[in-house]
């Protein structure tokens, strides 16, 4: 039987579409989660789609960590549900303070909407266990605010304990400088994306879901897809926990 | 003269309308003089950009039915089935005037408006392309409105969600006063949801929703659009509109949530003209009138006069035709999107626009003490406006002939004179017209929706249908380089390039959408130039068998340093029935056969090489032969249907060098070639003749491509083969048959640059001449 994933849908999302296409595709049955209900209607994971969740015009991400369907997240996430974060929703997450850091303007103040490469730090999380290659992944990003920013401790800490779940990497796999067009948006050491200390939340400025058929030039991105089904599959049958989360394995890598 | 003696500009001419105009007005109104409510009014709807009241005549000899066509021009987009019960709609308009005043919101009302024209049919958009032409690049100006320009696209279209997959950045002078921007729109839909700007039923309620209305763009249409610019004057700031994309976002889905569940009878977005137009429009259309109730009408600030509450061009609304009813139903789909809704007034019989103050009863009827502003008929306002029959003279001097006497300084920079071909090849790919665009389009985000498998940068964008097989192809193109010699033939290259990229993928050519910037139409050349233009449309449209299903006029694209080169901009829907048989321009494997098809004839000018050797051009253009257009599309079809072709690119832009550059670049592959010199060097490498191909495919079914073309008719050659790292063309001089012979044909020159050289003059290009890092 598929299991129930939900996503998440502000009035400005615009990825919620292609998010359920790419959950449905790996076997998934995604439900709709409309942001004035504080229920995440039996879903054994949560994905916030990529947009412009209330329009952003203050700050992406700011208005909608207060709506009634991110206090049902919050309250999923503090027990041990698994929670990713697409662009739009990996900065609802960072302002919800669900994962660690904030998403700065893009360094180079424009938009930036191209085809990058990342690789996954771990491939032992719920997010990326099917991922089966350390080799880069390509995926697009777009996005205006997607500089991953954080104080020196901060990044520090998030080294030591394992939450840096993916970088970008130049063309030979390489961890990106913090220049364009290698690293997007000069994210401070290269990070695509970061976990909770517990490991159950994720996020990430690339598009796992636009890279998942070979038809639209890369399916690079399926294997976070699958690794979050899969996950949310075992989760669903051993009750709501997570096992294996990736802040409790590091040095696994 | 001092001011108490000037006399006072009368009221009708203040707005644009001319004293024949007033006259044609009173004669549709039984003889009276409007109020000033209600010249308001038609000095909107009389406009050039609303009334299309000079080109009207000229846009009733194009060719309009086709195979599939589901809607055509008259609605606010053309709409072709597609099968599967699906149908593909689009539309290309133009935000020229509002861009120049204010490049970010210009360009993003641009977008927004041109959305509202597809999801108004029922149709999800899926699409946009935008054709941008700016002045030189080195110009500070120009790189304000580039810079403002490009971010307003992206700014609107990203929020909303739907993909930016191609257009066009052309740098040419003419463009330095009057930039243009041309945004085309595409949208998916099923086709049995098809809706009409219509406002049937008599009974019916007319519901505003959407944005509350305010003072901005007042105006818009009469004053910004169907004017001549004499400066980017600051009093006409207030006339642009302000885009909010998020309310856009809110409306599409509200919108295409009310057409799914069948609760509106017709739909109209407001755009030019806003309530006026929207109003008199759809009771046009169903042959009915409409009274509109001034009080109920949502409202950004207090204090609006009657007038500005009728012709505000606030962005982001909706009128619609409902079923008493279905308004519960209507309200809530509203509200839960978030957006202000009202009952603005009703659908009646007889015909007028009628607008009241003091209220409607809960039956329509006015309410007492209701006092009547305006009543006019609808098609007064629309297909019975004004119609102008302007005077065409063509002018009796060349463009672009050069002065006498002038010195002969342009041959000196010619290959054959001795410069050397790679260096000219490098200048073309790194000149702002040639050289890769991802600096604009990486601003964008192109591949949101999931559907998107070509983008931006290589040609026509690609686009696959979710359920289905298939795919939709779509570019846009103009050539105002050419159209500047040549109206006709600027218009007929745009619609034979566009349609060309669209057949090199496999795809069959649906339709044509056109947007005609020109200049002021009572200018006799100028008025010639559009008249031109639309006989090249039309002419090159019947050639290939393609209907016009829409598009948008934009006059007075002139300023203070001129008229702009009269731009016919062409935006082509293809149908691809097996995406997976898609073939696209970049060379695909090593040791394939590069092929020919086609052949350069003489002339260079309107031409990327002549502008580059920067004189005035002493030839005319290359012509264009339309049934050979027509042929060479029939045969590119047919071969990749066969499954002959590995890749395909036509040959356009910089010539035949700059195509192989481009084909070699994007495979990462080199080539070697050659290319017999039948004119000049300049004319065989660098000219831009039209329909012509540079294919390549295995090499065992080379023959098979050779003979396929000589059955259309068509001069064909196998000129090298693809490999190595490098760029390697070979010119050579003609033998006795007019061709070069592998063996016999001796070099003239040789041409042999690295891959990297050309990607690297081709990558930063743009960036160096916009002055923009990266």
């Amino acid at each position: 039987m598929p299991v129930r994933i939900g996503v998440v849908v502000f009035p400005g999302s615009n990825c919620d579409r292609d998010t359920v296409a790419a959950l449905e595709l790996a076997g998934a049955e995604p439900v709709v989660l409309w942001h004035e209900r504080a229920t995440l209607d039996g879903a054994a994971a949560v994905v916030l789609p990529g947009g412009f969740a209330y329009g952003d015009y203050v700050r992406a991400g700011v208005i909608a960590r207060f709506s009634p369907v991110m206090r049902a997240v919050a309250d999923f996430a503090a027990s041990g549900g698994l929670v990713l974060g697409i662009c739009n929703g990996f900065q609802v997450l960072a302002e919800a303070g669900l994962v660690p850091g904030a998403l700065l303007r893009n360094a180079s103040l424009r938009f930036a909407g191209q085809e990058v490469a990342i690789a996954a730090e771990w491939l032992d999380t719920p997010f990326t266990h099917l991922i089966d290659t350390r080799r880069p992944l390509r995926m697009p990003v777009a996005h205006g605010e997607g500089r991953f920013y954080a104080d020196d401790a901060t990044l520090d800490a998030l080294d030591r304990e394992g939450q840096v779940i993916f970088r970008y990497v130049d063309a030979a796999g390489e961890r990106a400088g913090p220049e364009h067009p290698a690293n997007p948006n000069g994210s401070l050491r290269a990070i695509a994306g970061v976990m909770n200390a517990a490991g159950n939340v994720a996020g990430l400025m690339p598009h796992p879901e636009r890279a998942s058929e070979a038809l639209l030039g890369s399916d690079d991105g399926f294997g976070i897809v699958r690794s979050l089904v899969e996950s949310a599959g075992r989760a669903a049958n051993s009750g709501g926990q997570v096992v294996g989360a990736g802040a409790a394995t590091a040095g696994s890598r | 003269m001092t001011v108490a003696e000037r006399p006072v500009e009368p009221l009708h001419r203040r707005l644009g309308v001319t004293d024949d105009e007033l006259h044609a007005i009173r004669e549709r109104l039984g003889g009276r003089n409007p109020n000033d409510l209600e010249l308001a009014m038609f000095s909107v709807m009389w406009s050039e950009h609303c009334s299309y009241k000079s080109s009207k005549p000229l846009l009733r000899t194009l060719p309009t039915t086709g195979e599939g066509v589901v809607a055509g021009p008259g609605e606010n987009a053309g709409v072709i089935s597609i099968g599967d019960g699906l149908a593909v709609a689009f539309k290309i308009e133009s935000h020229n005037h509002p861009s120049a005043v204010e490049p970010y919101q210009g360009a993003a009302t641009g977008v927004g408006g041109i959305l509202r024209d597809i999801f108004t049919m029922g149709a999800r958009p899926i699409a946009v392309l935008d054709a941008l032409r700016f002045g030189d690049p080195a110009d500070a100006r120009t790189r304000h409105l580039v810079d403002g320009v490009v971010r307003g696209v992206g700014g609107y279209g990203n929020c909303v969600g739907v993909p930016t997959v191609g257009g066009e950045l052309v740098f040419d002078p003419s463009y330095t006063g009057n930039p243009l921007v041309n945004v085309m729109a595409i949208g998916l839909m099923e086709e049995r949801l098809l809706t009409l700007a219509a406002a049937p039923g008599p009974g019916n309620l007319v519901v505003l929703y959407g944005s509350a209305t305010g003072r901005d763009g007042i105006g818009g249409a009469s004053v910004l659009a169907s004017a001549t610019f004499t400066d980017d004057d600051p009093s006409k700031r207030p006339s642009v509109q302000v885009g909010d994309p998020f309310a856009e976002k809110l409306l599409i889905e509200a919108s295409l949530e009310l057409i799914e569940r069948g609760l509106v009878e017709g739909l109209q977005d407001l755009g030019a003209g806003g309530i006026t137009c929207a109003t008199s429009e759809t009771a046009d259309r169903a042959g009915t009138g409409i009274v509109v109730d001034l009080d109920a009408i949502p409202r950004r600030e207090p204090g609006l006069e009657p007038f500005e509450v009728l012709i505000s061009e606030s962005q982001e609304r909706m009128c619609a035709a409902v079923l008493p009813k279905r308004w519960d139903d209507v309200r809530e789909v509203c509200q839960r999107w978030g957006l202000p809704v009202a009952i603005i007034g009703r659908v009646t019989a007889d015909g007028d626009i009628t607008v009241v103050e003091g209220g409607l009863d809960p039956d329509g009827r006015r309410a007492p003490g209701a006092r009547e502003l305006a009543r006019i008929p609808a098609r007064a306002l629309t297909s019975d406006a004004i119609v102008h029959h302007r005077i065409a003279a063509a002018p009796t001097h060349r463009r672009g002939a050069p002065a006498p006497g002038a010195p002969d300084e342009v041959s000196d920079r010619l290959p054959e004179r001795g410069m050397d071909p790679g260096a000219v090849l490098l200048a073309l790919l790194g000149s702002a017209n040639l050289a890769s665009r991802h600096a604009v389009f990486h601003q964008y985000d192109s591949t949101v929706g999931a559907d998107t498998v070509a983008g931006p940068g290589r040609g026509a964008a690609v686009l696959r249908v979710k359920g289905t097989t298939k795919a939709l192809v779509a570019t846009t193109d103009g050539n105002g380089a050419v159209g500047a010699f040549d109206p006709w033939l600027g218009a007929a290259l745009a619609v034979a390039e566009a349609t060309r990229n669209v057949s090199i993928t496999g795809a069959r050519p649906l339709g044509v959408t056109n947007c005609l910037n020109y200049g002021d139409p009572t200018r006799p050349e100028a008025f010639w130039q559009l008249t031109e233009g639309v006989r090249g449309l039309a002419d090159t449209c019947l050639a290939l068998g393609l209907p016009v299903t829409g598009g948008n006029v934009s006059l007075y694209n002139e300023s203070p340093t001129g008229p702009i080169a009269p731009t016919a901009e062409i935006g082509v829907v293809g149908l691809l029935g097996d995406v997976a048989t898609l073939v696209g321009p970049a060379f695909e494997r090593a040791h394939d056969a590069v092929v020919l098809v086609g052949e350069a004839v003489p002339g260079l000018a309107g031409s990327a090489y002549a502008a580059l050797a920067g004189t005035a051009a002493e030839d005319d253009p290359p012509p264009i032969d339309l049934a050979r257009e027509a042929a060479l599309q029939a045969y590119i079809r047919e071969a990749i249907g066969r499954g002959l072709v590995a890749s395909a690119q036509d040959v356009s832009g910089g010539g035949l060098g700059v195509a192989l550059a481009e084909c070699a670049m994007w495979g990462e592959l080199g080539a070697d070639v050659r290319v017999a010199v039948d004119h000049s060097p300049a004319v065989d490498l660098f000219g831009e003749s039209p329909s012509r191909l540079v294919l390549s495919c295995r090499p065992r079914y080379a023959a098979a491509l050779e003979l396929l073309a000589r059955q259309h008719g068509l001069p064909v050659e196998t000129i090298g083969s693809v490999g190595g790292d490098r760029l390697v063309i070979e010119l050579t001089l003609a033998g006795a048959g007019g061709h070069a012979d592998e063996r016999s044909g001796s070099v003239a020159d040789a041409l042999e640059v690295p891959l990297r050289e050309l990607l690297h003059a081709w990558d930063h290009g743009l960036a160096r001449a916009i002055g923009w890092e990266g």
